[in-house]
């Protein structure tokens, strides 16, 4: 580290501008999250060939869900996203206390939204809507609706609907431990002016976590639902 | 190397001395180290692959199962598969000779990220670790492929270790293809141009695209055949309605370009090489960049021709056989322009030179039998025989290892700021061109004649081209073992090197051998084309200390 890096605060040696450095991280990100749209693609993917071939089924599947507390999750999601965006903004402005707050926020509304799937999850249990040999199927949502659905097909549904929304949870917990590393710079004034790039590709990464649940939301809860 | 001055001397300062001691190097930053301690780790995955293959060569010397049992022979073939793909040609050319050369190419410091790259070398070997634990475990039998329902059902082998090992290594390659494209387009030096790039930056700026784009696909179709066999996720299971065809679809979504991520890189070194042992620039540059691009491209369009005969519709057979045969086409405009470039050019014959002419001609080879493999006639008839065998390994170790070594023995001078003995290497590249095609060549007739491939015995009349096989395997070893050790000793006793060995243009020949850690002694610019050695104007500048800068 030369006397450059001194003047330069938080300027990698590797850089000449906060801008090249700026920039750098922004499309750095921006990648990394096509790879994500990519690692999703592949579950999208098989959920629209199955959906494709065992339409009855998955509306069946999907009827087993509670569509209250999915709509509350997505509040939540959107919600956390808000505050996620306000301490992206709280960093460009360099205020630090903005900073720390508005991640805690977000972590809270993160953290309701886990408590919820968790809810969720457990109920799935209680109810043996877990794929694998205790599986087992009674149409008491549908009231005879879903009269002909084939039990192992619907199996197939809670295995992409656990796929789907467990690598969505996962996600959300990696975003949560990050933002917990983060508090402890935000609150040293690590971010300022010229370099909150951190904060602002962890934003990018929150908000792509928000979307991805945009789709699983209507994808899953809905079908069928007119 | 007539070019050596006979006084050249180390410089006092180089990467390889600032900084002693095992820390400095786990914890380093630097590029060039972590190209380094890449080198170490594919260096000893290659060896082990290669003391699978030679499992199955010995095995495969005679008709009767003699050697091992057929449940062992499942297992070598696999774990060489499993360590020659992921662990070996993935991350040869690009985490080695990419790391430590891209951003000297493009006059840049380092990578954008040197952090992630150092994470990128820890995830390679935890990955790497994880298959060798599964490997003194007992070992995989799936084949390379986990096909499903084999790997997610039946196989009672380390298939959880060993996928989360691959999953782990698909990440690595992630993140040096998020680096290289961040550092491609964010830190060139002034001047230098998309197309003042050298090829060698295009292939690996390629290559990047389709890890960023491929890998994950991969790794979600691992991670479900994982969920199937801890949760009973049912989503390949076709016991539950399931279709173990999906998985095939994801998983050849990634791993046919996969074979692209392992010859592009190779290529731009070719381009290269050809470029500075003919002292010409390479012929039709744009369209051999362009060429890097288009494979990419159309990499993700033939992933079908994998499941011609897996209950893929005929017609989509029909639609991916055509779009394969595409590919041919920006792969034959590399070869023709290669072949151009030779043409009337000062050839010399240096050793990596001899390894970019053996090149030419095994992915000669290995590419037109992609083209008749592409054929879905064809393709049913020699499905799953040694020809599809033979056929990859001219392409991936004829390709991706052949131009590996030629790239390491251009680059070793600079990397290490020695010369290696001029006999030794020749013959070595002599060994592995003669050693290569004895090996594999038989395969392409036992293979049509109807030898099937993962069978550890087989009918007496095949014996003779497998004895072949097996003798050739055994020179090959030997022009593999031939380097590590001239190489080795060419570390403390090599003649110095200097600057610019071979004569050759481009940044990298530029600057002192070993470099110094930041590279350059200021911001470089770039003032003309790349491989300009007709007209011999200086190209190359510092910023400040000229006064025409473009």
């Amino acid at each position: 580290m030369s006397e450059a890096a001194h003047a330069h605060p938080g300027l990698h040696h590797q850089f000449d501008s906060y801008e090249q450095q700026r920039q750098s991280a922004s499309l750095g990100m921006w990648a990394f999250l096509v790879n994500e749209v990519m690692f999703f693609g592949g579950m999208f993917l098989a959920y629209a060939y199955y959906r494709h071939r065992y339409g009855h089924e998955f509306a069946a599947g999907s009827h087993s869900l509670d569509i209250s507390l999915g709509a509350f999750n997505t509040a939540v999601l959107i919600g956390s996203s808000l505050t996620m965006a306000l301490a992206v903004r709280a960093a460009q402005m360099g205020r630090n206390k903005a900073i720390v707050a508005f991640l805690i926020a977000t972590m809270v509304l993160g953290s309701v939204f886990l408590g919820v799937k968790v809810i969720e999850y457990s109920d799935k249990f209680e109810h043996h809507h877990v794929p694998g040999p205790s599986f087992v199927w009674h149409d008491e949502a549908g009231s005879g609706k879903y009269a002909g659905a084939d039990p192992f097909k619907i199996q197939i549904y809670f295995s992409l609907y656990f796929a789907m929304t467990g690598f969505h949870a996962l996600h959300m917990i990696v975003g949560i431990g990050i933002m917990l590393l983060m508090l402890r710079p935000a609150w040293k004034g690590k971010w300022n002016l010229d370099n909150h790039n951190f904060v602002e590709g962890f934003g990018l990464y929150w908000h792509f976590v928000d979307i991805v649940w945009i789709f699983l939301f209507p994808l899953l809860y809905l079908i069928g639902r007119s | 190397m007539e070019t050596t001055l006979p006084t050249a001397e180390l410089p006092e300062r180089h990467y390889l001395n600032q900084g002693q001691g095992i820390a400095s190097w786990l914890l380093t930053k630097d590029h060039k180290r972590i190209a380094i301690m890449y080198l170490l780790g594919v260096t000893f995955f290659f060896l082990l692959g290669g003391i699978m293959a030679m499992l199955i060569r010995l095995e495969l010397l005679t008709p009767q199962g003699d050697l091992l049992e057929p449940d062992t022979y499942n297992r070598v073939f696999t774990m060489h598969g499993v360590f020659m793909v992921f662990f070996v040609l993935l991350p040869v050319v690009p985490a080695i000779l990419g790391n430590f050369l891209i951003p000297i190419m493009i006059g840049a410091k380092d990578l954008a990220f040197p952090k992630i790259n150092l994470l990128s070398w820890y995830l390679y070997m935890i990955g790497g670790g994880l298959t060798m634990y599964a490997m003194v475990r007992g070992g995989v039998d799936t084949g390379w492929t986990f096909y499903t329902p084999f790997s997610s059902t039946y196989s009672n082998t380390h298939v959880m270790a060993t996928a989360i090992g691959v999953f782990i290594n698909g990440f690595s390659g992630i993140l040096t293809g998020v680096n290289f494209i961040v550092t491609i387009h964010r830190m060139r030096a002034p001047g230098l141009t998309w197309f003042r790039l050298p090829l060698f930056v295009w292939g690996h700026y390629a290559t990047s695209l389709i890890q960023v784009l491929g890998t994950p696909v991969v790794a979600i179709a691992i991670a479900l055949v994982g969920l199937e066999r801890l949760f009973h996720l049912g989503i390949f299971d076709a016991s539950r309605g399931g279709d173990p065809v999906l998985f095939q679809h994801l998983f050849w979504f990634y791993s046919h370009p996969a074979v692209y991520i392992m010859v592009l890189p190779p290529m731009g070194v070719i381009s290269e090489l050809v470029a500075a042992f003919s002292r010409k620039p390479v012929f039709g540059y744009r369209i051999v960049a362009y060429s890097s691009i288009g494979i990419a491209v159309l990499g993700f369009l033939v992933w079908g021709h994998h499941m011609f005969v897996s209950g893929q519709s005929v017609y989509a057979s029909v639609v991916f056989s055509v779009l394969t045969m595409l590919v041919a086409i920006p792969s034959a405009i590399k070869v023709f322009n290669w072949s151009s470039t030779l043409y009337r050019g000062s050839v010399s014959y240096e050793t990596p030179m001899l390894y970019a002419l053996a090149f030419l001609g095994l992915f000669l080879i290995g590419g037109l039998t992609g083209v008749m493999l592409a054929t879905l006639g064809f393709d049913v008839y020699v499905h799953d025989t040694y020809f599809v065998v033979a056929h990859f390994h001219y392409v991936m170790v004829g390709g991706a290892i052949v131009s590996f070594l030629g790239g390491l023995h251009y680059w070793w001078p600079k990397m290490f700021g020695r010369m290696y003995p001029v006999f030794w290497s020749k013959l070595s590249a002599l060994l592995v061109f003669v050693g290569f095609n004895l090996t594999f060549f038989p395969q392409f007739i036992v293979g049509y004649l109807g030898m099937p491939r993962r069978y550890w015995q087989y009918p007496a009349e095949f014996q003779v081209w497998n004895v072949l096989s097996t003798a050739g395997a055994s020179v090959l070893a030997i022009g593999f073992l031939l380097p590590g050790c001239y190489l080795l000793w060419s570390l403390k006793y090599g003649k110095v090197a200097g600057p610019n060995p071979w004569g050759a243009l481009g940044l990298e020949w530029t600057i002192p051998s070993p470099p110094p850690t930041e590279n350059f002694d200021g911001v470089p610019v770039v003032k003309g084309e790349p491989y300009d050695y007709q007209t011999g104007e200086e190209i190359f500048g510092i910023l400040g200390k000229e006064a025409h800068v473009v």
